[in-house]
């Protein structure tokens, strides 16, 4: 069962450090799971609790968020934000059942495409290790996205 | 006479025709010769931009990262490539260098040598194919020989243009044999009939910025450079510290591979020697590098042990000393002052030892490996240019520039920039080409603009009514994408996707033919949404953003899918996956694109003139430089007259005669139509943004309220005043200035002292001022050799933490050593100690200190005690920043934009700062800054009007509660409460908004949104990450 199970992950890019080093992990040809997949934000500020949480609803089974280096942020504060935001939405999604290991914060600089790469394996293998998202994992404390819906 | 008449005319039409014409040529693409490039093609001119190897770039684009802020050197350089690359008024010339030049200022003749790459630049779509196909391997250069590269290659990833070359050590060069690149290329870019072209390129002005050697450290055999394996240069080491090096970022010593833990940095290799070989200067950059490459190797390995042999610690710029104070705690970090010598390889681990001085006797010590802090030297081809162009080199081999004006060369015309002028850091780089580009301005001013293109483009078309109809072209990219990704299968899967009416393949889709083909297929096909699914946007978005444009769409319809980054190159062992993986990015792209909405970027209005705060030196050089090029400028200073600091200066290290040359400033100034000069004055009020503020101020003319399209402020810097060691008590003690002022007006007591002691470091390097001021060493060594040039037998004794002498500086260093200045170090903790005493009879200030050489305390009884108090910023920088919305630095002076490549801009747009308000600096590098203000500014008003983009907020006012969250989470000001017919509405100042998002995600209403990353153009990309198919399985 566990090897069949493709995880769908979600990664969001903040435009100037992030993506970069997702590019530089490509130039410098370094290999890692196909199961992420990059959404470009001009900043992890930008996003927001919502995304994180939707991306789940819409069936990933695992998103992070990868910002600049924290002080090295081009808009000064966002990945501070992000962080923030970030620990907010493991504690929701807490509350709801799910596992918060599906969702982090990393922090990658233009010029860290392996450190990039390996962020991308390590991700994917823990989410591969968790399973698919719509299994609840533990006791819920809040309602189950299945009572959610059908309120 | 007719026929003569026509016979002239007909050789001037010729003459036209034959040649090729510019306004300003840039000679050398390192990281200046690409700012003056930039800078003078937007303010107006057109550059050729000439450069030797096959890549613009430079030294720093071997650099892993730059001190202090430890940035990533390529990251912050390669935009500046593509912009090069992209500019319409630069035209780029790698694998070309300069033959000679004729005429003079205005009208230069410079031949020009395009050596063969054997490759047709045009054809060639860097795609690497043939690099991968050649069967010869060579020493890599841009990895420092450590690692190899084939003949056929890319200079490095990021190379500008992004083609190959091939170098001799093809096997079809240099045998007639092989061709398989020839064979592999789809393109048909090989050519190896390629020969040598001479090109004739007539321009106004020339800038050289040929930049520096590294030191050869070959040249002192006894550190075993290329006879040890285990002993690298710092620039080898900066190469393996960086992921794109010999070792993909592992540091890894020649011997055995192995990850060294024992690392030695041995400093002033080549530098601050008079030895065979060696240079006397201090190459002023090696200190911080060094420091930089510490802290790296400790990121990578914190278990490493790192040693520095060291002479001074020149930590003499802004935030050099921080940065050194962070180097030296971290645990594992030994600085030793010391001169180091090798002591020999062991045999079996190839370690090396190292013999220095420590208490006790000699030490030695065993090392993993060792790295020589080489310094920097002048081009090696420096005879050569200066030859060809007609120049004079100062004795050390860098160019002879005017002492008061760091880029003038000894030939009209002909400026410099970089480290040409002597060993100078990125930003001292940066500011000295904006400075160059400047005076170019001034040469060339009447002819601004007159060869200069901007692109006309179709008016667009308003799809606002149309269903969307997304275009999809997918991208082989060669064998990049194709050879990993079935194209075809992508191609059958787009069209299969809602709302795409089109989709095809393209070999490469970035060629100038398939570009134009794109443009052409959006207009046939009706379409009015693109995705390209290729390479990353960060590089080809600009690209495909202007054909959308040129095919008559608004530019903000696109959206690029990277399958070649972030699929084809990550998962190439995955095939079939990475196809999938394709889609699944090509469906997001497309979800995407149909939410798309068209953005409107603003056009505003430039006022033409410039406002320059502060009357000193640098706002003086900077007004005449922006006048000069016929913009009005207003300059303001607070006190009764200009000259700021520079009034109370009367000579400097190099001997310029400060109050002439001030006299000669002053008189420009008030002499230049165009610059209107308000003294006593002090601003009340600032209001507007870039290109369109508006400035209150009271002054000697009264009220005066002044309309500028860009502002410099240059409100300068104050001398500290001493509390310490007797200052203001007893009138034997005095500040260097002071002592300055006596000397000018040939003080009797002075001239006739039978004892002077200096103390540096007065009021800096202390917990409650942690900055070096940089310029207080040389203000020491100045006016000691003042002395001693009238009175030889005057005894002087500087009491030191370490001689910045910097640069070239360190000559007048051994100068004064020379003539028997002492030179005696003290301990911070262990400062000198001040009393006023009488001894045999007269009194004298008596210093006791400890000097740490002989271990023995000294009496020192002198006639004057002079102190080398810190420069401290201007009391008046709080209120002038606030103003102009920037905040001062941790230390009090302005903080630039960039620390490294945007040193005289703020980051405000439209204002930009110089002098001493920016750090402590010398007259010379406050002039370059000047100028370096003077070409930003030049590059905001030379346009009629200013861009701004149209990723920006926007405020639904419906929905608006007026809670003021994003009013405060937004950084940059750009928002604020306004009165609309609704209410009081939050209002987003276009201008301001730097497109960061933070306010969305704090509006609790959603509001606010960012144009081009609303919530729906998010949530599309979202909902399309998991196929459909996918979804339904769980």
């Amino acid at each position: 069962m566990e090897c069949t199970f493709e995880p769908v992950i979600l990664c969001f890019c903040c435009q100037w450090c992030s993506y970069a080093a997702a590019d530089l992990a490509g130039s410098m040809r370094l290999q890692y799971p196909t199961n992420v997949k990059i959404l470009k934000v001009p900043c992890t500020g930008r996003v927001d609790v919502i995304s994180l949480l939707k991306a789940l609803e819409e069936g990933a089974d695992g998103v992070f968020v990868s910002g600049c280096l924290i002080g090295d942020c081009h808009y000064v504060l966002g990945n501070q934000r992000a962080t923030k935001r970030v620990a907010y939405v493991k504690k929701l999604v807490e509350t709801i059942g799910l596992n918060p290991e599906r969702v982090e914060m990393f922090y990658n600089s233009s010029a860290m495409g392996p450190q990039f790469a390996q962020c991308c394996r390590d991700f994917t293998d823990r989410i591969r290790n968790l399973g698919p998202v719509c299994k609840i994992e533990k006791t819920a404390t809040g309602p189950t996205p299945e009572q959610r819906a059908s309120a | 006479m007719v026929t003569e008449l026509e016979k002239v005319r007909e050789r001037f039409l010729a003459d036209i025709q034959n040649s090729i014409y510019g306004d300003v040529m840039v000679v050398g693409g390192g990281i200046s010769g690409i700012q003056a490039a930039l800078d003078l093609g937007t303010a107006g001119f057109k550059v050729f931009l000439v450069e030797k190897s096959p890549t613009i770039g430079g030294h720093m684009a071997q650099l892993d990262k730059t001190f202090p802020t430890n940035d990533c050197s390529m990251c912050i350089e390669s935009p500046k490539f593509n912009e090069c690359a992209r500019h319409p008024n630069i035209e780029l010339l790698t694998y070309t260098e300069v033959d000679g030049v004729q005429g003079e200022a205005g009208n230069f003749t410079v031949t020009l040598v395009k050596k063969p790459r054997y490759i047709i630049e045009d054809k060639c779509t860097g795609c690497t194919t043939c690099v991968e196909y050649c069967p010869v391997t060579y020493p890599d250069r841009f990895n420092q020989e450590i690692s190899k590269n084939k003949a056929v290659h890319i200079f490095f990833a990021q190379a500008t243009p992004l083609v190959t070359y091939i170098d001799e050590s093809c096997l079809y060069l240099k045998e007639k044999k092989c061709r398989i690149c020839s064979a592999v290329c789809k393109t048909g870019a090989i050519d190896f009939n390629q020969k040598a072209q001479k090109i004739d390129v007539k321009v106004g002005a020339i800038i050289l910025s040929p930049g520096f050697k590294p030191f050869d450290a070959r040249l002192r055999d006894e550190f075993g450079y290329g006879r040890l394996e285990n002993v690298v240069t710092s620039l080898d080491y900066e190469r393996l510290l960086c992921a794109t090096g010999p070792y993909e970022g592992e540091i890894r010593r020649a011997s055995d591979r192995e990850h060294p833990h024992r690392i030695a940095w041995i400093q002033c290799i080549g530098s601050r020697q008079i030895l065979p070989g060696a240079n006397s200067y201090c190459s002023a950059v090696c200190c911080t590098y060094t420091q930089k490459q510490v802290i790296l190797t400790k990121d990578h390995d914190a278990d490493a042990e790192c040693t520095i042999f060291h002479n001074d610690i020149r930590s003499y710029g802004k935030d050099f000393e921080r940065f050194y104070q962070r180097t030296a705690n971290i645990p594992g970090v030994r600085f030793i002052r010391s001169y180091a010598s090798l002591g020999k390889e062991i045999a079996e681990s190839k370690n090396i030892t190292i013999r220095y001085a420590a208490e006790g006797g000699v030490k030695e010590e065993e090392f993993e490996m060792v790295v020589l802090s080489v310094g920097l030297t002048p081009p090696a081809d420096r005879n050569d240019i200066a030859a060809r162009f007609g120049i004079e080199l100062n004795s050390h081999g860098f160019c002879k520039t005017n002492p008061a004006n760091p880029m003038e060369t000894t030939r009209r015309g002909v400026f410099i920039s970089g480290a040409f002028q002597g060993p100078v850091d990125i930003p001292e780089s940066v500011a000295t080409a904006s400075g160059a580009s400047s005076q170019c301005g001034e040469l060339l001013s009447y002819r601004r603009g007159k060869l200069s293109r901007e692109r006309i483009y179709p008016e667009e078309r308003d799809v606002s009514n149309e269903e969307p109809r997304v275009g999809v072209y997918v991208c082989h990219c060669g064998a990049n994408i194709g050879r990993i990704v079935d194209v075809p299968s992508t191609v059958e899967y787009a069209l299969s996707l809602p709302n795409v009416a089109h989709a095809e393949e393209s070999l490469f889709i970035c060629s100038t033919e398939a570009a134009q083909k794109l443009s052409k297929s959006i207009r046939e096909k009706g379409l009015n949404r693109v995705v390209v699914a290729a390479c990353t946007p960060r590089t080809h978005e600009p690209l495909f953003r202007d054909t959308l444009r040129e095919a008559g769409i608004n530019q903000y319809f696109y959206d690029m899918a990277n399958i070649r980054e972030h699929c084809s190159w990550v998962h190439s062992k995955e095939q079939e996956k990475a196809t999938e993986k394709a889609k699944d990015i090509i469906r997001m792209s497309v979800a995407r694109a149909c939410r798309l909405e068209p953005l409107l970027e603003y056009d505003l209005p430039v006022d033409k003139a410039a406002l320059v705060v502060g009357g000193g030196v640098a706002g003086m050089t900077c007004a005449l430089s922006i006048a000069k090029q016929g913009h009005p400028v207003h300059l303001v200073e607070k006190e009764k007259e200009l000259g700021g600091m520079a009034r109370r200066i009367h000579y400097t290290l190099e001997g310029l005669d400060v109050q002439a040359y001030l006299e000669d400033r002053i008189r420009r100034v008030y002499q230049h139509p165009g610059i209107r000069v308000y003294t006593e004055a002090s601003i009340v009020e600032v209001a507007g943004f870039v290109g369109n503020f508006t400035t209150r101020l009271k002054s000697d003319r009264g009220f005066s309220e002044i309309k500028h399209g860009a502002a410099v402020l240059a409100t300068g810097a104050e001398e500290y005043k001493p509390s310490e060691y007797l200052y203001g008590q007893d009138e034997k003690v005095m500040t260097q200035l002071e002592l300055e002022e006596k000397i000018a007006k040939r003080d009797k007591s002075i001239a006739g002292s039978r004892g002077m002691v200096m103390i540096q470091c007065v009021g800096c390097r202390q917990e409650y001022r942690n900055y070096c001021a940089r310029i207080c060493c040389s203000h020491a060594v100045k006016n000691a050799l003042k002395l001693k040039g009238i009175n030889p037998q005057i005894d002087i004794t500087i009491l030191f933490r370490d001689m910045r002498m910097y640069g070239l500086r360190e000559d007048y260093y051994r100068e004064a050593a020379d003539k028997d200045v002492k030179f005696v170090r003290f301990e911070p903790e262990d400062r000198p100690l001040v009393e006023a005493v009488v001894a045999e009879g007269r009194p004298v200030i008596r210093i006791t200190t400890l000097d740490p050489v002989l271990g023995q305390r000294l009496l020192l009884d002198a006639d004057h005690l002079i102190l080398s108090a810190a420069v401290v910023p201007s009391e008046g920088i709080k209120k002038i920043a606030g103003l102009f919305k920037t905040a001062p630095g941790p230390d009090g002076f302005f903080q630039e934009a960039h620390a490294k490549l945007k040193p005289v801009d703020f980051g405000a747009e439209g204002v930009y700062l110089c002098g001493t308000a920016h750090y402590p600096k010398h007259i010379s590098e406050a002039v370059s800054q000047a100028y370096g203000a003077a070409g930003r500014a030049l590059t905001l008003l030379s346009h009629e009007t200013v861009v701004a983009s149209g990723s920006v907020c926007d405020v639904d006012e419906n929905r608006c509660v007026a809670c003021g969250a994003c009013i405060t989470v937004c950084s940059y000001g750009a928002i604020d409460f306004a009165q609309t017919p609704k209410g009081r509405k939050a209002a987003v100042n276009a201008v301001l908004c730097k497109g960061d998002g933070l306010c969305n995600t704090v509006c609790p209403t959603s509001a606010i949104s960012l144009k081009h990353y609303t919530d729906e153009e998010i949530f599309s990309q979202i909902d399309a990450v998991v196929p459909p198919r996918h979804a339904h399985a769980h």
